[in-house]
């Protein structure tokens, strides 16, 4: 450890922080986050602390009081459609902007883009995503899915080692952000602590409320130039409350699927009316647009909560209409 | 005597730098880079052995540095070639190919005659360096 006065000594001279946030474009970076992601105040929260930390780590290296390059790989937890890959994808901006990488481009994959199907297979898989990841960001979804404990001709191990060679050997080539449903990873971390003891960021995602679904939903319906009235807001509002208890709801996703599906039920309903109908006709979406959903109509035994928890074939589900 | 095959071989050898910037103009032009070694330095020796397969779809030309200091430090006393593949339909060929490493010595070349028929002569060039086996080429310089 180093004695109070050559510390003291070596911080003579000042350190303009003011400068190097504006430089770095933290708050615009910040301000963009804010503004693309409805809610998500505790990702938020973690996100401006991560920089926090990373800009005065590029401060201290800068003024010769720092020991060794921080630690910069994360783990993202939450159900799906929460924001992770967006949240990555911002993460990598911030990154570039710090100087911790070179390029900033996100490259996300899965098992299906590291393992292979037999033997020898494996290595190069990894290795060209690797490749292509050098200088940005790797964004590993459902991590966990990488070690399969139960088959011991899994190849997945084989992935896990040499990702973590690499983020031990070429930690200034690339950053690594795994993510998953939060119980899932802690397992796979239990399974794995040469991962775990690699990841020095930890956020978690909270689920959206209903609050903030239906701010999703305006925004996207806006987005799409298309329009609620107050009826069908309201019955929107009502289908949101019985979707979220069934099964496989993927948060925003969710949303944006049930609004792909009231478009078109909207343009069936037009289509069938004929005639002839103001322009804003096409905008509106009708409350029998959203209540004509299967969602409406399914019964009580498929409104239990806890539904929302991680099913094996999770991405692979399909969506109730 | 040395190499001039590829591009740039009239040129000093290159420094990391400028093949880094070399390699950026083909990422730039969606190139896959592949990287080759050989120790027969004849002019018509067009196939040298891949050091991996050919990279596509990268971002960062570290990445294929990297490549390039793992293959110098496997073969030290070996040419290390670069190779950049245009692969848009029509042209579907090598765009860029051009030396990053040699040996310290490089031997050179003599000529062969060869006589034929009706005292015809047939030439050809022929490599020093092939003149000891594959492994032990350049071990002296």
């Amino acid at each position: 450890m180093e004695s109070g006065p050559s510390i003291a000594a070596q911080m003579s001279g000042a350190v303009d922080v003011g400068a190097a946030v504006r430089q770095a474009l933290i708050d615009e970076t910040l301000r963009e986050l804010d503004a693309e992601l409805i809610g998500l105040q505790p990702v938020k929260l973690s996100i401006r602390q991560i920089a926090a930390l990373l800009l005065v780590e590029r401060l201290r290296e800068q003024a010769g009081l720092s020991a060794e390059p921080p630690s910069l790989h994360m783990c993202f937890t939450g159900n799906p459609g929460t924001g992770k890959t967006t949240v990555a994808l911002r993460m990598a901006k911030i990154l570039h902007r710090l100087g911790y990488v070179r390029r900033g481009h996100l490259v996300v994959a899965t098992r299906d883009d590291l393992v292979g199907q037999y033997v020898g297979h494996t290595a190069p898989k990894t290795k060209e995503v690797l490749q292509k990841a050098v200088g940005g960001v790797l964004f590993i979804d459902e991590a966990y899915y990488l070690y399969r404990a139960e088959n011991e001709r899994d190849y997945g191990q084989e992935a896990i080692e040499i990702l973590l060679q690499f983020m031990e050997n070429r930690r200034d080539d690339l950053v690594v952000i795994l993510a998953g449903y939060r119980d899932k990873m802690d397992r796979f971390f239990h399974c794995n602590p040469g991962l775990h003891s690699r990841i020095a960021h930890h956020v978690d995602f909270p689920d959206y409320t209903l609050e903030e679904l239906m701010d999703i939903a305006e925004l996207m319906i806006r987005q799409q130039m298309y329009a609620f009235d107050d009826k069908s807001r309201q019955a929107f509002r009502e289908y949101l409350a019985l979707r979220v208890r069934q099964a496989h709801f993927a948060n925003a996703r969710s949303v944006r699927n049930a609004i792909d599906r009231m478009r078109l039920r909207q343009a069936v309903r037009i289509v069938q009316q004929g005639g002839s109908i103001p322009k804003e006709e096409l905008a509106r979406i009708d409350a029998d647009d959203v209540r004509r959903s299967k969602v409406f109509q399914q019964g009580p035994e498929s409104a239990t909560p806890g539904n929302r928890a991680a099913t094996l074939c999770g991405s692979e589900a399909k969506e109730l209409v | 005597m040395r190499l001039t095959q590829g591009t740039f071989s009239f040129l000093p050898d290159l420094t990391d730098e400028q093949i880094e910037k070399q390699i950026q103009y083909c990422l730039n032009n969606g190139w896959s880079l592949g990287i080759e070694n050989t120790d027969d330095p004849h002019p018509r020796n067009s196939l040298w052995e891949m050091w991996d397969l050919p990279m596509f779809d990268v971002i960062d030309p570290k990445a294929i540095m990297y490549e390039v200091s793992a293959c110098r430090k496997a073969f030290p006393n070996r040419y290390i070639k670069i190779v950049a593949n245009n692969s848009t339909r029509g042209r579907e060929t090598v765009a860029l190919s051009f030396i990053v490493h040699r040996p310290a010595q490089e031997p050179g070349f003599r000529l062969e005659r060869q006589e034929a028929a009706g005292r015809t002569v047939r030439y050809t060039i022929h490599s020093y360096a092939t003149d000891r086996p594959s492994g032990a080429r350049y071990e002296r310089g």
